[in-house]
């Protein structure tokens, strides 16, 4: 291993940024799941019958599955290796006590906006300078949202899952568990019998959503599980781009994070969903961090829809996501642009899976994935042209990055095509991360941490651009920041 | 300002310069030549300091410091650069930006403000006319399609921009055709003052035509075995490596 190798290891071991526990009286369930935990949650958020019936047949469902880690590792779909989780010691509902609906941010716990400020998340600035309305998540309820009122003018509804259960039930009725059935898999299962809330985004018929739509979540209680749901629901010729970021505190112990978002795209309509995932990641030896097990998927319903998902994806001990695409409508149009990066411990197996229904559908897959340390970094993307399907067309490209040599990058595409109109391509790459690349950006007076930062976003430039643009520039920082330490 | 003392380097083990000595002072255009494999890019990599080459003897001292103490970055920051003989790419890096990170991080080292996207817009398009580049290539990604002579040029935009104490050009010549090469020595020259010193490596003596030296040494075998004024470079074109070979090797056997 050169010098420069083993420099660029050290720049790696970064310590996380975001490490710090904020002292919020909880209200929480005694830990452990059982038909009485999901009453309780129920009974809490003051739920209709129906809602709870649809948590008991999730977890009736649930309770027959077998747990991922429990499938022989020959047989398992994933490339990702983690203890068994004990379901029974996990909290499945815990709420800062005075969430319960502050009026202004003077409301607030002075504590918890504190909190907001070291993640750089200043609402009240937020409020007044961004014009990015914010329904900050903290643990399970939404404590603070914003906007609100203006968007009510145009007929768009954005709250808390919670509340939209309560405000639209009709609505949340219709549309919940449409695009993720509460069986669909062992942990979209699980969040269905004990989801605690999430966002609900309701864009009316013909409407553009003015402003990026926006939530941070930020797990906080210990032991807490996070299980939010997102549904996001674009009728006719609507358009809303809805952000979603996270970061957690420091941990010990492993914390599960298994999310469900939904998406449903009418006729004409658009939606782009863009993440940046920032979880705690365990420390240099892999010891703790989050795993987030996460089921997106979005059905582009309408002829002419079009669903875009970007995700910066660099935090989490283990990361499983697909977000994915049902385009069912002819003419209907997915997107995927993801930047993994895995730095000392970390797994991803991240990807998507595009199904081709309808006529003249057409599919972007853009994935690049960054390994450095002992990161796993593994690409598994499906797509699937159904008989139907066509003149339908595919376009993957995914590149891998390694930085290092005790990293390892893995592309499993999964392609099967039913007709012979349509068209697929794929094309994929591994490189290493150039030491004379490097040299060149030293030779002009720029650091190694700086070059490192500079290769790995120009190699992620196509993912980038995609982001909007307040965005993008908290994306590259924090490219640097988790690659600090990593080169070799 | 330059002050290089026996300085011996190897590459994986295998020795390659094997007890440089070299004094260069400002103002001076240094030229340094030999054939294949002779150590002339190893001598320029070793200056800049690429550590796949390690450093076994010697030393370098550069305006009183120790340049072997300091890292390629700091060296660049210092004021050293060198125009590479194969420019990297560097896909998806937008040439502007990494230029601009470029010259702030040595304005920071020398205590100067950093320079803002609109005056250095302004700076990067005068230096592109400089070497005759259209300002496109300001958009595009670092080096990414460039032609060989279109690199080569770039490198001397890029020198043009940071303005280093100590320009090294390693083999700048090579692949350009006439015309590129006039432009390209234009531009050093153009850059060239009292206050600089500029170290040009070459095969051909083709390129000193354009950009004359005050003194031009052959390096043999990883030493330097004959220096002399530019007369020396036409010497070399009209008899080749071969006939110094002789010579030198000649020399040394009396010397035995």
């Amino acid at each position: 291993m050169s010098a420069e190798v083993e420099e660029l290891e050290q720049l790696t071991n970064q310590d996380y940024k975001y490490g710090f526990v904020t002292d919020i009286e909880q209200e929480s369930a005694p830990p452990g799941l059982n038909e009485d935990i999901i009453r309780f949650i129920s009974a809490k958020k003051e739920e209709p019958a129906w809602l709870l019936e649809w948590r008991f047949k999730a977890y009736a469902n649930w309770q027959k599955m077998v747990d991922p880690v429990r499938v022989q590792f020959s047989q398992q779909w994933v490339m990702a290796d983690y203890p068994e989780i004990n379901y029974q010691d996990i909290i499945y509902f815990s709420a800062p006590k005075q969430a319960v609906g502050p009026k202004s941010l003077d409301e607030v716990d002075p504590e918890l906006l504190e909190t907001y400020k070291k993640l750089g998340i200043p609402l009240e600035e937020q409020k007044m300078l961004s014009g990015v309305a914010v329904d900050a998540v903290f643990d399970s309820v939404s404590v603070a949202t914003t906007y609100k009122d203006k968007l009510a003018e145009l007929g768009i509804i954005f709250c808390s899952f919670s509340e939209a259960v309560k405000e639209h039930p009709d609505l949340v009725r219709k549309y919940v568990g449409s695009v993720v059935p509460y069986n669909d898999n062992y942990y979209a299962a699980l969040n269905s019998a004990v989801f605690s809330d999430g966002s609900f985004v309701y864009i009316p018929k013909g409407v553009r959503c003015p402003m990026e739509l926006s939530t941070y979540f930020r797990i906080n209680a210990k032991n807490t599980g996070q299980f939010e749901r997102t549904l996001i629901i674009a009728d006719e010729g609507s358009y809303v781009s809805y952000l979603e970021g996270c970061t957690a505190p420091m941990r010990d112990e492993n914390q599960l994070h298994a999310a469900v978002v939904e998406l449903i795209c009418l006729d004409d309509a658009q939606i782009k969903y863009s993440t940046i995932q920032n979880w705690y990641p365990g420390d240099k030896n892999g010891k703790g961090g989050i795993y987030n097990f996460v089921t997106k998927r979005g059905a582009c319903r309408g002829r002419n829809s079009k669903i875009s998902w970007t995700q910066v994806e660099t935090g989490a001990a283990i990361t499983w996501k697909y977000p994915s695409c049902i385009l069912q409508g002819d003419n209907s149009v997915g997107e995927f642009y993801s930047v993994a990066v895995t730095n000392n411990y970390q797994q991803a197996d991240t990807g998507t899976k595009m199904i081709h229904i309808g006529k003249n559908t057409s599919s972007v897959i853009v994935s690049k994935g960054i390994s450095a340390g002992h990161g796993q970094n593994t690409y598994r993307g499906g797509v699937q042209i159904l008989k139907g399907a066509a003149n339908s067309r595919n376009f993957t490209q995914c590149d891998s990055m390694l930085i290092g040599d005790q990293c390892g990058a893995h592309t499993f595409p999964y392609i099967d095509v039913r007709n012979t109109t349509s068209q697929v391509e794929h094309e994929a790459s591994t490189s290493k991360i150039g030491e004379d690349q490097i040299f060149y950006c030293n030779q002009r007076g720029i650091s190694t941490e700086d070059a490192v930062s500079l290769i790995v976003n120009g190699f992620c430039r196509e993912v980038m651009k995609e982001l909007p643009m307040e965005f993008a520039v908290e994306a590259q920082k924090l490219l640097g920041i988790s690659l600090e330490g990593s080169v070799g | 300002m330059l002050e290089i003392k026996n300085l011996h380097a190897s590459v994986d083990g295998t020795p390659i310069l094997k007890g440089i000595d070299l004094t260069v002072n400002a103002g001076e255009i240094h030229a340094i030549m030999g054939p294949n494999g002779s150590g002339k890019s190893t001598l320029a990599q070793v200056l800049s300091g690429n550590e796949v080459y390690e450093v076994t003897e010697g030393s370098v001292l550069y305006e009183g410091k120790d340049l072997l103490d300091l890292a390629p970055d700091v060296r660049a920051r210092e004021g050293i650069f060198m125009a590479f003989q194969y420019p990297v790419e560097i896909p998806g890096v937008n040439s502007t930006y990494f230029l601009r990170t470029a010259l702030n991080e040595i304005r920071k080292h020398r205590g100067e403000e950093e320079m803002d996207g609109v005056d250095f817009l302004a700076l990067a398009r005068e230096k592109m006319a400089l070497v005759e580049m259209s300002p496109d290539f300001l958009r595009r990604p670092v080096n990414e399609g460039f032609s060989g002579g279109e690199k080569k040029r770039h490198e001397i935009f890029q020198m043009a921009v940071l303005e280093p104490r100590l320009a090294i050009l390693d083999e700048t010549d090579s692949g350009l055709d006439i015309d590129a090469l006039r432009i390209v020595a234009a531009g050093v020259n153009a850059l060239h003052s009292p206050e600089k010193a500029t170290i040009v490596i070459t095969h051909y003596q083709r390129l000193l035509d354009y950009i004359v030296p005050d003194f031009v040494h052959v390096i043999m075998n990883g030493k330097i075995v004959m220096s002399g004024d530019k007369d020396l470079a036409l010497r070399l074109e009209d008899e080749g490596y071969d006939k110094i070979r002789d010579e030198v090797e000649g020399r040394e056997a009396v010397s035995v």
